[in-house]
């Protein structure tokens, strides 16, 4: 459990960063941002990077304020930012009631909510949270810069649309309606393991019934994702039970399950019907 | 009449410096000049080996030497202990694979550098070239050659008394049932180390990192090395838990020391996490067949057990160690007029497995009490009734149940078991409980109650000696052969020295687990120090404290008789006259050495303290997801010498038993490839998962067989934990029998309820 030799880069300004991830990125150069995914595999040496470019005194980075309408969270923001709501409005609501499930305490004042991402586990909150919302996500790379929709960024189990030379820079989220509900429930085998399913809801409440409804589930697939036929299931029925339930049971049927040695495709939908409908469930109460 | 000490919740006196970051674990411990040892591990669970590349390796700069088994040729294989069954020996394991490997991790080549990382880097370099062979992963399926002529069953134990057959032809009902328990074992917060040095002008070896049992482990390493007993000493330090596994002799240690001596440096190995799951003995799996014949009433005629213990891949220390157990102690606290069991100890190409606290138990006691359940359900009463039906009564104390392990026969010293069984119920409030289930399922919750006893066994002897010095200054050494695992044993030892001599409890030290200050010791292993050590300190004690009133009688111008000594001053028990020091009487015998005493306490039989696990759960119907809402535990332990230290025992013990019950697993692919690697995989409770507890200390049944009454406590809290929250699972769901294996992970759950 000690890691293969690599070197450790650490600049100062992002201008610095991305030079030098341009040049180590052929030499399985990596970022490191909390480090509480990456070190532990390091140290199994399941993954043996040559280089680190550690962003943790990276300048800017920390950067986590509400601009034109967005929530901007910069790659050096931790988790445990979130743990009070960083905005007075529902999208701060909803990100403080998410982080709790995140790992533990320690995990979270290191983790960062773009190494999460960068990192892509199908079962990862943040993910989850990204996909649902739509968020944007800004890559910047020597010279450049472009943004990545949420639903192309996640490519499957831990694999991202980031190019070797790109840092996840910012992720933005559009601030959220006022009067916007929303709801989040997970199952894992303990308390801050990663979810076995996680589902996040969103919707607003019109002339009595449910618009703009918005359902991601993670864990359950390779990559986190919105499930529109449980969304349709929703829009435009009045909030309650027959209308959480049929979202579900859409969710359950939706989906193509991971399976592994342990879990079979029929439990994973079992799992997903649970979160869906408690996530809704969560919105209402 | 001294003050009392003994049954009072003493602080520990070993926690100042372990609270003050001051401990010294085995990693804590380096010499100047030490190498870095890092195993080289089997990739394959099972498989010839072709060739072993060491070249690579050994080029790496900082690399000192590689060995493989050639370079450990002289070695012979790890041999067994606390048995006498025969047959074992052709299945030990040698330190080093020779032709072929039988698990993942298991040692092949090792590397001694300069520090730790590069000799894991060095490790990353050795080539193994492997021959794979199927692997055998199921102890109750087909079973597969060791070597040629060497079947994987490695011996069938069978143990029994009275007429089964003629039971079981005439019986009103027969109930059967399949049960298993997964494989788990105990996990250390801190992992093995070995620290090892040779002191070339005294010739004499030493290793640090001991633990459990350093003596044997002494005299087994000089066997293996063809030293002199007298030149090698084992050192215990702070222990970050042993629950069976931890300080057993495994390959690491042996060839820790042998390179030391060879290669003439201090040669340091500290196991890893992923090394420790893979590498540690693993424990518990087993699959019983078990049925009863009953009456109609319920009343058990008979029981017949066979039962497949997976040992993994090679017969370790423990030899048939938990298979004799869970064979002896199935029949529990119950009256079973006629009883057979035939366990099959049956090799595979896993983690070899020992024992791990409650060994043997945890595993029979899942079997008995599902069997005791299943009898309640076709009986048509109530578990309880079911129970207390076929308890043992008070007057059959002592009860010879007619089997014998470990070298002693079983005979069930003292118990009032029906006892308590009330005084679990009331301390549940058994119908407040029932009631508050019932109000809940009507709301539509799935929450239920499980109840499971269990007869536990402690004070293993044959022997343990105690010296205990009195220096001129007044300050007292307890000298043991004991080991401390983290269990209290300084502060337990220390209290029934303190009130069997009338000293100070503060002024005691108590030395554990050094092989160069006693000549013998059994160590710390199966809840048998208190009774063990504690008896051999008592008579010490008692020696001692008669030696220093007859040397003060005369100073005192009294007779010995009219004298009593309380926190070290002896004074005359009707309080008249001046008192006096035991510091001034060892003064006078000695002045520079004071007094000493010696003592040993030999017995033939273990003791038997009992107890009763309750637990309430909720269970998620949707996910199959298990909660244990809390737990309690009645426990009997004819006398309890320091209460919190019991209570510490049985708290902790709880959480490894709900982990065996809902999470812990090592889980392997059908090519044997242990998917349980990191604590990501295998799944520790954490103190989310660890319910409220309630612990009952009952002192009802005393020992016969020592003074103070003692029994042990260290296997209480984990026993019947896999019993008790099966049988709360099925009373949630209102489907007697439908747990039958462990552990209950959400996954299987559902999928027995799809079944049903
Ligand atoms: C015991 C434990 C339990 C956990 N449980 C959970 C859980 O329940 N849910 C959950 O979501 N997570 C969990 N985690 C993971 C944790 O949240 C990590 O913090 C997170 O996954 C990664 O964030 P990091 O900042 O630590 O990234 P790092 O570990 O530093 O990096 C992770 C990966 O992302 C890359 N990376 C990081 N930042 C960037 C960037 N800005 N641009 C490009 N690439 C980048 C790195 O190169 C690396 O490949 C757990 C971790 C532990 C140790």
């Amino acid at each position: 459990m000690k890691p293969a030799p690599f070197v450790r880069h650490t600049p100062r300004t992002l201008d610095e960063a991305l030079a030098i991830l341009a040049e180590v990125a052929p030499q399985d150069g990596r970022v490191l941002a909390g480090g509480q995914s990456l070190v532990p595999i390091m140290a199994f040496r399941m993954a043996r990077p040559a280089h680190l470019v550690d962003i943790n005194e990276v300048a800017g980075l920390d950067k986590l304020i509400v601009e034109n309408g967005m929530l901007i969270v910069g790659a050096r923001v931790r988790h445990g930012a979130f743990h009070k709501p960083v905005e007075p409005g529902p999208l701060g609501a909803l990100l403080a009631s998410v982080v709790h499930n995140i790992a533990h305490y320690p995990i979270r004042m290191r983790g960062t909510m773009c190494g999460s991402l960068a990192h892509a586990d199908p079962s990862s909150e943040w993910c989850l949270t990204a996909a649902t919302l739509d968020a944007e996500l800004v890559a910047r790379r020597k010279g450049g810069e472009r943004i990545i929709p949420a639903r192309d960024f996640f490519e499957g189990l831990m694999s991202t649309a980031l190019k070797e030379d790109e840092l996840l820079a910012e992720a933005r989220y559009m601030l959220l309606p006022a009067g916007t509900k929303f709801g989040f429930n997970e199952f894992s085998r303990r308390a801050g393991d990663f979810a076995m399913s996680a589902a996040l809801a969103t919707y607003r409440i019109v002339d009595g019934r449910i618009a703009d409804a918005r359902v991601g589930v993670g864990g359950a697939e390779a990559s986190p994702r919105r499930i529109p036929e449980a969304e349709a299931a929703l829009n435009g029925q009045m909030p309650g039970d027959a209308a959480f339930r049929a979202a579900a049971e859409a969710a359950s049927a939706a989906i193509d399950p991971l399976e592994d040695i342990q879990t079979t495709g029929e439990y994973r939908r079992d799992l997903v019907r649970a979160v869906v409908r408690r996530a809704l469930e969560a919105s209402v109460k | 009449m001294a003050s009392r000490i003994i049954g009072q919740s003493r602080k520990r006196l070993e926690d100042p410096p372990l609270l003050t970051g001051q401990g010294r674990f085995a990693s804590d411990i380096s010499f100047p000049d030490q190498l870095a040892m890092r195993v080289v591990r089997s990739g394959y669970a099972h498989g010839r080996i072709v060739s072993v590349d060491t070249s690579e390796a050994c080029a790496l700069p900082g690399v000192f030497a590689v060995w493989t088994a050639d370079d450990v040729a002289d070695l012979p294989p790890i041999d067994v202990r606390l048995t006498n069954i025969k047959g074992l020996a052709p299945y030990r394991q040698y330190v080093l694979a020779r032709d072929k490997v039988r698990y993942v991790g298991e040692p092949v080549a090792v590397v001694f550098a300069s520090d730790a990382y590069t000799a894991e880097d060095a490790a990353d370099l050795v080539v193994i070239d492997i021959e794979e062979l199927p692997a055998v992963l199921d102890a109750a399926g087909e079973t597969g050659d060791f070597a040629p002529g060497l079947p994987t069953e490695v011996i069938v134990i069978e143990k029994g008394y009275g007429d089964a057959d003629a039971a079981f032809k005439t019986a009103q009902h027969v109930v059967s049932l399949t049960l298993s328990v997964g494989r788990h074992s105990g996990v250390p917060l801190e992992t093995r180390g070995a620290i090892a040095r040779y002191d070339a002008k005294h010739d004499m070896l030493e290793m640090y990192g001991a633990a459990k049992v350093p003596h044997w482990n002494r005299d087994q390493i000089a066997i293996m090395l063809g030293r002199e007993r007298k030149s090698i000493n084992l050192y215990e330090g702070h222990t970050g838990g042993g629950f069976g596994v931890r300080g057993e002799l495994y390959p690491e240690d042996v060839i820790a020391c042998y390179a030391a001596l060879k290669l003439g440096r201090p040669v340091k190995w500290i196991e890893d996490r992923r090394e420790n799951l893979v590498a540690c003995n693993h424990s518990r799996e087993q699959t019983h067949r078990i049925r009863a014949a009953i009456d109609a009433e319920g009343h058990i005629l008979a029981v017949e057990d066979e039962f497949f213990h997976d040992q993994g891949a090679y017969v370790r220390t423990h030899g048939a160690t938990v298979a004799d157990l869970a064979a002896a102690m199935l029949p529990g606290p119950y009256r079973i007029p006629a009883y057979r069991a035939v366990g099959h100890i049956r090799l595979t190409n896993k983690t070899p497995g020992g024992t791990y606290r409650a060994p043997g138990r945890y595993e029979s006691t899942f079997a008995r009490e599902r069997l005791l359940d299943a009898i309640a359900a076709k009986a048509g009463i109530s578990p309880v009734e079911a129970r207390r039906r076929n308890l043992l009564q008070k007057a059959d104390m002592p009860y010879d149940l007619r089997v014998d392990t470990l070298g002693t026969k079983v005979v069930y010293d003292s118990g009032d078991y029906g006892g308590l069984v009330r005084k679990a119920i009331d301390a549940t409030g058994w119908q407040t409980l029932r009631d508050a289930v019932a109000t809940r399922r009507k709301a539509g919750e799935t929450v239920g109650v499980g109840l499971a006893m269990f007869v536990e066994k402690s004070g293993l002897g044959p022997y343990d000696d105690v010296r205990i010095e009195l220096s001129p200054s007044g300050a007292i050494e307890v000298i043991t052969g004991a080991a401390s695992i983290g269990q209290g044993v300084e502060t337990v030892i220390a209290q029934i020295c303190a009130e069997t001599l009338g000293a100070a409890f503060d002024t005691i030290r108590v030395t554990h687990g050094q092989t160069d200050r006693i000549e013998r010791g059994l160590g710390a292993f199966a809840s048998r120090v208190t009774v063990m050590t504690g008896e051999a300190t008592r008579r010490a004690a008692e020696a001692l404290r008669a030696r220093l009133l007859a040397i003060a009688a005369p100073l005192m111008q009294t007779d010995a008789t009219q004298l009593t000594v309380s926190d070290g001053w002896i004074a005359r028990t009707d309080g008249s006259g001046p008192s006096m020091a035991i510091a001034d009487v060892a003064r006078s015998i000695d002045a520079t050495h004071g007094a000493s005493s010696e003592a040993s306490f030999e017995s033939s039989h273990m003791v038997y303290p009992y107890g009763v696990h309750v637990a309430l759960v909720q269970v998620d119907r949707e996910t199959g997801g298990v909660t244990v809402e809390r737990y309690l535990v009645a426990y009997d332990i004819g006398r309890a010498v320091n209460p919190m230290l019991v209570e510490g025992q049985i708290t902790g013990g709880i959480a490894q038993g709900i982990g065996g019950a809902l999470l812990e697993e090592f889980l392997y692919d059908e090519r044997g490839e242990p998917l349980s690697v990191t604590f990501a995989d295998y799944l520790m409770p954490t103190a989310h998962e660890i319910p409220p507890m309630d612990i009952v200390i009952s002192e009802d049944a005393p020992s016969p067989l020592n003074p103070l009454g003692l029994k042990g406590s260290g296997e209480a809290g984990v026993n019947a934990a896999g019993a008790a929250i099966a049988a709360a699972i099925d009373d949630a769901l209102g489907m007697p029998g439908l747990i039958t294996r462990l552990p209950v992970t959400p996954q299987r759950l559902k999928a027995a309820l799809a079944a049903r």
